[in-house]
């Protein structure tokens, strides 16, 4: 479970002054649903995931994972949390299962288990022919399977992806869409971030529309169509984001 | 959990290091290189170069002496030097090196000295070029002791004893131990200037590659979202990079060791110096709190850099900080002093210097080593700082 309470993040920039980046964000995400957050670039996606990941700290409010504080307890948010996004790039000098069982270690698991984990990951993603190669010598599928398994290594009840699926191929794309699904199914707290409209349609309980850094609309899809009187989710979008949008550049 | 955590992430760092090439050359190859290149090689070409002009026989043209057959027989007669006939143009040839020295007899030289009459011999030299020193010198010689015979026969003939122009002797007595001494202060000074840049020089690509080169690569954010705190991941940082630079030096001083290295200044020919295990033992232990100091201030810099290149760029200058005061350290004349003591990187070469020729001050050893220590300390501090600040670590 993610509780997102009036979370914000404010940057300091010589040529435009006082960004707010995320600008008092509150949400909910329960366990067994998918939470989309859907944005143009620079909406303020990446930053609210990354706060809920604790690679960034909020400058106010906070959220709760897992009954962890983000800001209290970091180390215990992590523990708790897979977090992938297109930035979150593999060891190229480690084989696959190296890189694997190094962040299964650091997520203090025991050699006995870790070594059942990874190889019934490897199993299930069809990895074992790539095992001992070096991850600067895998395709991009083979890269993205690498990186989902570096995620579920210690079975974190939270999922965080953001962007997971930019710049990828159809079939790439795939895999990961497939595998979201699954971590739903599998009853865990799943949050993602895109801008792709079919992604959302397909995959969402509740999709959250975000622009300049604030939340502007929220529910299923079909509490939007009602609230927005539109059908098409890419109208409601842009309905709802029109009166706030200015070319972003914050990434 | 965190010391195993850095265990965990020291491990990992250590494997990643040792597979990448730029840090295998960094570490191995150019001291595999530079060390014979620079002690032996180096030392072995001046050697060589002094021999040779020594054992050259130098051309001397002579000016004059045709009115003084004995002092023109006797110049003959000396080995290694070759009379020339003279050509009009030698103050020429002396200034273009094409000889070296020009000997000018006065007139009447022989005929003068049968009547006590004050006179001088005039040798032209370049002064300060190899090949013309050392044949001003054995004109010199000769000339100093004929001058020496005639003084002698004087005496003789007023029935006078040698001791009436010499009343005592005076000679230097080297009291030091050979391996204390002479060459092998220099000798030390060069191995501690050697220290300072290979421990610089082991750490400067890990340390890059491990903070900018993430950065680049787009694992920083992966490990950021592990549960390793930021302080630990900078922490066990400092520490690869720091083995990495103590390794890298003990492979030098092995190979060091393994070449019993010639003395570079060419003083006893024989005397062989090479660096003791005591000696190497003690360096080393005294390079640990440096590696630490240069891998914290190397992972600062590098930290602040969104790329490997950009590293690259900030770390250039500080080589050069770093080796000013080992080359200092080098000059004859700076020794240590409870000021000295404190100066970081110099207060080390200086030391370093001292053991290598087997010279224990232990109160300087507690002194330097306690504050490198302190300077480490706070240099790792300042990078934990560095790394934990968002602005930092996510700068675009």
């Amino acid at each position: 479970m993610i509780e997102a309470r009036g979370l914000s993040k404010r940057f300091q920039d010589k040529k435009r002054g006082e960004i707010r980046a995320v600008d008092n964000v509150s949400f909910t995400c329960q366990p067994g649903k998918i939470y989309g957050l859907l944005g143009a670039n620079g909406a303020g996606k990446t930053t609210t995931l990354r706060m809920l990941a604790t690679i960034l700290e909020p400058t106010d409010g906070t959220a709760i994972v897992c009954g962890h504080d983000v800001i209290e307890q970091p180390e215990k948010v992590r523990a708790n949390v897979g977090f992938l996004s297109t930035a979150t790039a593999l060891y190229p000098r480690l084989t696959a299962q190296e890189l694997v069982e190094y962040f299964g270690r650091l997520n203090g698991l025991d050699e006995a288990t870790l070594k059942k984990r990874v190889d019934s990951i490897f199993n299930r993603l069809d990895m074992n022919g790539f095992r001992d190669r070096r991850c600067d010598k895998l395709s991009t599928g083979m890269k993205q399977k690498t990186s989902i398994a570096r995620t579920l290594v210690h079975d974190p009840p939270v999922m965080i992806f953001d962007e997971p699926t930019n710049g990828l191929d159809v079939m790439t794309a795939r895999t990961i869409t497939a595998f979201i699904h699954e971590c739903r199914n599998n009853g865990k707290t799943v949050i993602f971030s895109t801008h792709i409209m079919s992604e959302v349609e397909k995959l969402c309980d509740t999709i959250g529309i975000i622009q300049s850094g604030k939340l502007l609309s929220e529910g299923t899809l079909a509490q939007l169509r009602d609230q927005h009187h539109e059908q098409d989710l890419e109208d409601i979008f842009v309905k709802v984001v029109a009166p706030h949008y200015a070319p972003a550049e914050v990434n | 959990m965190s010391a195993r955590n850095i265990g965990i992430v020291y491990r990992k760092e250590l494997t990643e290091a040792l597979r990448d090439r730029r840090t295998l050359i960094t570490m191995f190859v150019l001291p595999l290189i530079i060390f014979p290149l620079l002690s032996v090689g180096f030392g072995a070409m001046i050697a060589v170069l002094i021999g040779k002009a020594k054992e050259e026989s130098p051309k001397v043209m002579v000016i004059g002496g045709e009115d003084s057959p004995n002092v023109l027989a006797g110049l003959k007669k000396v080995p290694k030097i070759q009379i020339v006939p003279l050509e009009s143009n030698w103050k020429e040839q002396v200034v273009n090196k094409q000889i070296p020295v020009v000997v000018e007899i006065p007139e009447g030289f022989e005929r003068n000295l049968a009547n006590q009459k004050e006179q001088t011999v005039l040798i032209h030299d370049y002064e300060g070029e190899l090949k013309s020193e050392t044949a001003k010198n054995k004109v010199e010689k000769y000339f100093n002791e004929y001058r020496d015979s005639v003084v002698k026969d004087r005496l003789a003939a007023r029935s006078l004893p040698v001791s009436i122009l010499k009343p005592f002797a005076i000679k230097p007595h080297n009291v030091a131990s050979p391996e204390k001494s002479g060459g092998a202060l220099f000798f030390g000074g060069f191995i501690a200037y050697v220290v300072v840049f290979l421990c610089l020089n082991g750490g400067m690509h890990p340390a890059m590659d491990l903070t900018a080169g993430e950065k680049e690569r787009g694992t920083m954010e992966t490990i950021l979202s592990s549960p390793i705190s930021r302080s630990h991941l900078v922490l066990t940082t400092a520490l690869t990079t720091a083995a990495l630079s103590v390794i890298s030096m003990g492979i030098s001083f092995a190979i060091a060791n393994s070449l019993n290295t010639k003395p570079i200044q060419a003083g006893e020919a024989d005397t062989t110096l090479h660096i003791g295990v005591g000696a190497a033992l003690s360096v080393f232990i005294m390079a640990v709190p440096l590696a630490v100091l240069f891998s914290s201030v190397l992972i600062t810099i590098s930290t602040f850099a969104k790329s490997y290149k950009e590293a690259q760029s900030y770390i250039m200058p500080l080589i050069f900080i770093v080796i000013i005061p080992a080359i200092a350290a080098m000059l004859p004349g700076v020794e240590l002093t409870p000021k000295l003591a404190l100066v970081p990187i110099l207060n080390v070469s200086l030391l370093c210097k001292e053991l290598v020729i087997g010279t224990y001050h232990w109160n300087y050893i507690a002194i330097i080593f306690a504050s490198t220590c302190v300077y480490a300390a706070a240099a790792l501090f300042l990078a934990i700082k560095m790394f934990q600040r968002e602005s930092v670590l996510f700068r675009s």
